[in-house]
């Protein structure tokens, strides 16, 4: 893919006779697998025909934070524009690791002149961060392994004489401690208050401790899907864009359990130490994440445009008749049970909550 | 007598006239020089490769600037504060100018992330009040208890005091799974954040266990190559040596392919009725996995000593002590099997020294219940809540407790004896 994309970069440069489009290129960092290929089609492979930068990609995400950190630390940073987390983002703003994002002038209109700040979905915009979607976190099964009768909901997930079988889990506390809790009887919204107290924080994990023989662990949205075709698992948390990925291109007979649904933002950051490059970045964040560029990424990935202008947008799955609004986390049916999911008490407990977390499952 | 004493202190004299002593300490002088020369690039490289990076990680594990670069008067105003009542006026005046030039160079998020991750909560406090700060006036200690009354806590005041030292024992001590509180003492964490002494002990006995497997399972096969004729034993040698020179994912992922639930193991089992449907074994994505794959991946670094040293000892020292009344296992254990003990010693250090830091294979088949402290390391170096100095002390105590096995060994069985091959 790398290899194309240079190449249709190095011919639209050449096409264009834009020497100066020619030897420039951008380091884009991102998840990967179903994702990245959604991106790649509907932002970079447009932006290349249109300028002639070269984009090359790599698929460090899962580690961004890290990564950011010691690039900023050693001075050498070779990432230009990162794909990360909301709350990942905030933290790294605050340690001052990314650039200060002005929206307006920043980010391009809505077509109806809507300035960028107000166009973006409430509360989703960071000080360093640019969403460009939202996603769901939720279960996931394979239908053939459940003959008589299907899980629906997240205690038929902690039923395992009902519902027998491997359940794969993310290897974060995020999310897994709040369906813990959910499955133990805590009232939706009152999740967080019990989490930020000690009783809570051992109530969420007795509650893990009853299924901790029949989970297996994940940390790459690609392998959720790949753990449920090869039968390893026959229930798995994912992002639904990667089930849908799996249900649509490669007709594997998976469902999703929309109840209890967490859903979250993923955007843009930029690490600061880019300052020479800084022109071409915007113009690419510019380009990236404006109204139609972020309908087109639904068409390939089920994932909702963080612009309230984008959504009229979508239309079907790579202008086939997949009608893709069903398929969102955000349409109305999906997000009936939905639990909030709350970036600020993330970013205060994460770092005990993790260390718990990982002290747990290797004991 | 006289004269005799005069030719000694007459000193021998090379051609040219300079004394012989120093003539020759010049030439030799010289060849050291160019000997050094020599292995220079060498040592350079070993020095910017492996003692730089090594004594740089040794300093991080116990360097901790962020306090005191990053909250530079307030760290000066606490050394005043007795620690017993919340802290006078000119310490939050000192926290007030400390966030202004914080927020305005975006470093205060730094220490506040040190301080969260003792007290959480803690990180959004101080950005909020730093946030705000630009606005007030004095007296700030009211301001700062106005926004918010956590700021009259004394663990945090403590914490940031003892925060403003440079060099810090508490990532060893977090390594070793205690902790020491504000008030500077010294205990055991609370049972559910312990995990790495028990890691390091698992580490510890199941490399011990793997390093057994292999003595078990490469003393037949090395004593068969021994005593094999030529064409036999190559071949035999070429069967360790395949295996051996393929890639390690690649064995590893052949592992994953056999002994996974629907993997090739369990099928066969389940086709011949050994077990049914409901009774697939888990045998991978856990410390049975681990065993299997790395006792596989290790085992040639026991043969190939053992081998070289069975070559060397003659059949007929066997027969000698079978001939004088020795019964075979007596035979063997007297007189083989001492002689087999340098091939043996060297295995058993190469696979065990191996097994202590092994990375890649606990990783990809270890689940949860089979991974190592290496594991846990690079756990410490990825992530959102990455603690890169911790993962630099339990690095740090790896390699201590490597050199410390190494110099025990060398005690016990001399290094000078082992023979590699």
């Amino acid at each position: 893919m790398k290899r194309v994309l240079i190449l249709t970069g190095s011919v639209a440069a050449i096409a264009l006779g834009g020497a100066v489009a020619q030897d420039q290129q951008l380091t884009i960092v991102s998840w990967g697998g179903a994702y990245s290929n959604s991106q790649i089609k509907a932002y970079h492979e447009p932006y290349t025909e249109k300028t002639g930068v070269k984009i090359v990609n790599e698929d460090k995400s899962a580690n961004a934070l890290a990564g950011i950190r010691a690039q900023v630390e050693a001075d050498n940073v070779t990432w230009d524009v990162v794909d990360m987390l909301q709350a990942d983002a905030q933290r790294a703003c605050d340690e001052g690791l990314l650039e200060i994002i002005d929206h307006d002038e920043w980010l391009a209109p809505a077509p109806d002149g809507t300035p960028a700040s107000e166009d973006f979905v409430e509360g989703q915009l960071g000080d360093c961060y640019v969403p460009q979607i939202l996603y769901a976190t939720m279960f996931a099964y394979n239908t053939e392994a459940f003959p008589d009768g299907e899980p629906q909901t997240i205690e038929d997930i902690w039923d395992v004489e009902k519902f027998p079988g491997t359940r794969a889990l993310q290897q974060i506390p995020q999310k897994n401690l709040e369906w813990a809790l959910i499955a133990d009887g805590v009232p939706d919204d009152e999740v967080y208050e019990v989490l930020a107290t000690p009783e809570g924080q051992d109530r969420a994990f007795a509650k893990l401790d009853e299924i901790k023989d029949h989970v297996i662990w994940w940390s790459e949205g690609a392998q959720p899907p790949q753990m449920l075709a090869d039968k390893e698992a026959v229930i798995a948390t994912a992002y639904n864009g990667r089930i849908f990925n799996a249900q649509v291109n490669e007709d594997q007979p998976f469902e999703i359990i929309w109840d209890r649904q967490m859903l979250e933002s993923d955007g843009w950051v930029v690490p600061v130490g880019n300052e020479d490059k800084m022109e071409l970045i915007r113009d690419y964040l510019y380009f990236a994440t404006d109204t139609q560029r972020l309908a087109d990424q639904a068409k390939y990935i089920s994932y909702g445009p963080a612009r309230t202008s984008s959504a009229p947008l979508v239309g079907t799955f790579e202008d086939t008749d997949i009608d893709m609004k069903p398929h969102m986390p955000t349409n109305p049916e999906n997000l009936e049970t939905a639990v909030n999911f709350d970036v600020q008490f993330w970013t205060d407990y994460g770092d005990a909550l993790e260390e718990r977390f990982n002290a747990w499952v290797a004991g | 007598m006289a004269s005799t004493e005069g030719v000694i202190k007459e000193p021998i004299l090379a051609a040219d006239g300079t004394p012989l002593k120093q003539a020759l300490r010049r030439s030799q002088a010289r060849e050291r020089r160019a000997a050094f020369f020599l292995v220079a690039p060498l040592l350079l490289f070993i020095l910017i490769v492996f003692a730089v990076p090594i004594a740089s990680m040794i300093w991080r594990s116990v360097y901790n600037p962020e306090v005191r670069n990053f909250l530079p008067q307030t760290a000066s105003a606490l050394q005043q504060w007795d620690g017993e009542d919340v802290p006078p006026e000119p310490v939050f005046q000192a926290m007030a100018a400390d966030m202004i030039v914080g927020v305005e160079n975006r470093t205060i998020g730094r220490a506040a992330a040190r301080i969260n991750r003792e007290i959480p909560g803690a990180r959004s406090r101080m950005m909020r009040t730093a946030r705000a700060v630009d606005e007030w006036s004095a007296p700030y200690s009211e301001k700062f208890l106005e926004a918010d009354e956590r700021w009259a806590d004394l663990e945090f005041w403590r914490l940031l005091k003892r925060e403003t030292r440079l060099i810090t024992p508490a990532y060893y001590l977090l390594a070793l799974d205690y902790e020491y509180t504000a008030e500077g003492e010294i205990r055991p964490r609370p049972e559910v954040y312990q995990i790495y002494k028990s890691l390091f002990w698992r580490t510890a006995w199941m490399s011990m266990l793997i390093t057994g497997i292999c003595i078990l399972l490469a003393y037949p096969i090395s004593y068969l190559m021994a005593t094999q004729p030529t064409r036999i034993a190559n071949l035999l040698l070429i069967l360790v040596l395949l295996p051996f020179w393929t890639s390690l994912l690649v064995r590893t992922s052949a592992w994953i392919v056999l002994l996974q639930q629907q993997g090739v193991v369990n099928e066969l089992l389940v086709a011949l009725d050994i077990i049914d449907e409901r009774g697939r074994l888990r045998m991978i994505y856990n410390r049975t996995g681990t065993i299997i794959a790395m006792t596989h991946i290790l085992l040639p670094f026991m043969v190939l000593p053992l081998y070289s040293v069975m070559k060397t000892i003659p059949p007929s020292y066997l027969r000698a002590a079978k001939s004088l009344g020795a019964h075979p296992f007596r035979a063997w254990w007297r007189v083989y099997f001492p002689l087999t003990i340098p091939g043996l010693a060297a295995g058993c250090i190469l696979v065990f020294i191996l097994a202590i830091g092994y990375y890649i294979t606990p990783a990809l088949v270890g689940g949860d219940s089979g991974i190592f402290i290496s594991n846990l390391i690079a756990q410490n170096m990825q992530g959102s809540s990455a603690q890169l100095k911790l993962a630099a002390a339990l690095a740090t105590i790896l390699l201590a407790a490597v050199l410390i096995i190494y110099w025990v060994f060398n005690k016990l069985v001399g290094v000078d004896k082992l023979k590699f091959g």
